[in-house]
Formats: C-alpha cells, structure tokens, sequence
C-alpha cells in the first residue's frame, strides 16, 4: 500500500516538473504531435458517437415495434454503423499517423 | 522513479515482424504466416466438408452450411438484392478470410490480427473495387454504367453540377480507401487496446502494485479479450456485406 502512495506522489511531481521545464524543440514537436493526436482522436470521435447512438436507438425501436423484422433490421444497422464509424476511424488514423510516423 | 519504468511498446514493436529469408519480396514473416493460414484452413475446411455431401448435414458439412446460408442470408440478399447467386462465393471468400485472419488477434502464440497491417486490407478492397467496377461494366455496359454512377436519375438537371462530382470521387477514388481503412483502423485500434492491457498488467505485477489495481487491469484483459472475438467477426461481416452493397450498386444502379 505505501508503494501505491509512493507512486502517486511521483505522479504529481512529474505533472508539476514537466509543466515548468524548458522543452527543446525536437522535444516541443512531438509534445505538440502529441496534443494534436489527442484532440484529432477526439473531436473526430464526437460525431459518430452521436450518430451510432441515434442509429442504434432508432434500430432497437424499429425492432421493439417490428419484432419479426428484427433481423433485416440489424442487417442495415449494421451497414449503417460502418458508414458513421468511417470518420471516427479516419480520426484514429490521423492520431496514428500525428503520434507514431 | 518506478512510474517511469511503464514503457508502452511503440507502434513498431507491436506490429512490425523480423523476415526470416532477407528483406527482399521472399522474405517471409508472421504476417505472411497468418495470411497463409487463413487462406488455407478455410479452403481445406470446405473441400472436405464438399467431398462428403449428406442430405442432412453433420459434422463439417453442417458447420459450413451455416457460414454459406449465414452470408447468403445476412449478406448477399440484403446487399445485392436480385441476382445475388454469381457472387456468393467471392463474398464467401472475403468472410471466411478476414474473419480467420482478424481472429489469430486473440490466438496464443500469434495474437497479431492479420489487418493490423495495412497491406492486408488494402489489397482485398482493391480486389472488391476492381471486382464492382468489373461487375458494372459487364452488366450494364462500360459507357452506360460510367454515365448511371455519375447522372444518377431522379435528380434535377441544376444539381448535377454538384452531383456529379460528388458521385464520381466518393465512388471511384474514396471508396477502396475508405473500405480498406475501416476494417485496419479496427483491428489496429482493438490491438493496440489488448497490448495496452498487456502491458498495464505485467507492469503492474512486476511493480508489486498487484492487490490495488491488478483487479482492475486483469478482467479488463479477459473482457476486451472477448470483445476483441466479436469485433473480429463483425468486421469480417462488415467488409463482405459492404462489398455486397458495392457490387449491388454496380448490378442496379437505378437506386
């Protein structure tokens, strides 16, 4: 349990050195690929996520009221959900790219 | 400083395999074993379940009939529509490929998805773009088809300004792109998330931190584990079954 403590601690000290320290500029490129990787993952995750929800919650209504259509039903969900989840993975794409190449 | 002894692999450590015979185009490596195999086991499976043809299936018959009347029903139908009979085996190679392919991501000892790398993807939506365009230009002729892609009827004389442009790019040049991209950005993003959990678990044993969060990382493991399986499946269902819109599009490109 104190070894959790410890960690802790070391985890608010390296918050509080890397926030003041001076960057060198190879340093200052990759921490600034990094927060841009970030932000790209997640502004592009924000759109689909609204849509698979409105999709999905429109498909279980669809089946909720048309049981026997159930399965022509999840057939074009299905379809759906792999249109809208193209940009989300075009944005995991893009942090892949930001972070790593 | 034991927090910084949690080194997270980098990007290359967790996909990029040593070649075994040189760098050259022979050189063999796990990503060409895994593709080797998923196209093997799948062939071997239905040529033996095809020597031995029972009225009423058991055994590998019965398994293979489910993955044939499975595509054809899920897939074939809904996406192609009338006339969907022609294309059934190549939507059922697709399936059977990426899905063996995509499910050596949780086999022990391999634990690598085949399209985690993007040759893989890329390649079988090449062959799904040729094969729709193919498809169109036999069945409608290659100047008629062209002309239904980019006029789509029952649309106002004005808006083909707009229109076709827009039909022209996201069929001929975004789509392959698109296609092969949501089934690697899958499985790469469902990798990184195992190897992720991976890491957090041995890291955490080796740090002795075991009673405070190996309960949180270790059932994570097992749960994306199991998460990873249907992703797996899923999208092998969903690449064939785009496919199967694909080439629907080019048989009847009225709607």
């Amino acid at each position: 349990m104190s070894n959790f403590i410890e960690v802790a601690q070391q985890a608010v000290e390296l918050a509080q050195n890397t926030s003041e320290s001076g960057l060198t500029a190879a340093e200052q490129k990759s921490a600034d690929a990094a927060t841009g990787a970030g932000m790209a993952y997640g502004l592009a995750a924000i759109g689909p996520g609204i849509g698979i929800g409105y999709l999905v919650g429109q498909a279980v209504q669809a089946i909720a009221r048309q049981p026997e259509s159930a399965g022509q039903v999840q057939t074009v969900m299905f379809l759906g959900i792999a249109f809208t989840e193209a940009l989300a993975l075009l944005g995991f794409v893009v942090f892949i790219m930001l972070k790593f190449v | 400083m034991i927090l910084s002894q949690i080194h997270f692999p980098t990007i290359k450590n967790i996909v990029v395999w040593p070649n075994i015979f040189g760098d050259g185009w022979y050189g063999f490596n796990k990503i060409a074993l895994i593709a080797f195999i998923a196209a093997v086991v799948p062939a071997l499976i239905f040529f033996i379940a095809g020597r031995q043809s029972r009225l009423v299936p058991r055994g590998v018959q019965g398994f293979t009939e489910g993955i044939v009347s499975f595509v054809e029903n899920q897939v074939a139908k809904p996406g192609i529509g009338t006339g969907y009979e022609p294309y059934l085996p190549v939507l059922i190679s697709f399936f059977c490929f990426i899905a063996v392919g995509n499910l050596f991501e949780v086999i022990p000892f391999f634990q690598m998805p085949l399209n985690a790398r993007m040759g893989a993807p890329l390649v079988l939506a090449i062959i799904a773009y040729l094969f729709f365009i193919m498809v169109g230009m036999k069945h409608n002729g290659p100047a008629n088809y062209f002309k239904m892609v980019a006029f789509p009827q029952g649309v106002p004389k004005a808006m083909y300004i707009l229109v076709t442009p827009i039909e022209l790019i996201s069929t001929f040049l975004v789509r392959p792109f698109s296609h092969a991209i949501r089934l690697f950005a899958n499985m790469l993003a469902g990798h990184i998330l195992l190897v992720s959990f991976g890491v957090l678990c041995i890291a955490v044993w080796t740090l002795q931190l075991v009673a405070v969060l190996e309960v949180l990382t270790f059932p994570g493991l097992i749960v994306f584990t199991a998460f990873e399986i249907g992703v797996s499946l899923i999208q092998a269902f969903v690449f064939s079954i785009l496919a199967a819109v694909y080439i629907g599009g080019a048989l009847h490109p009225a709607h």
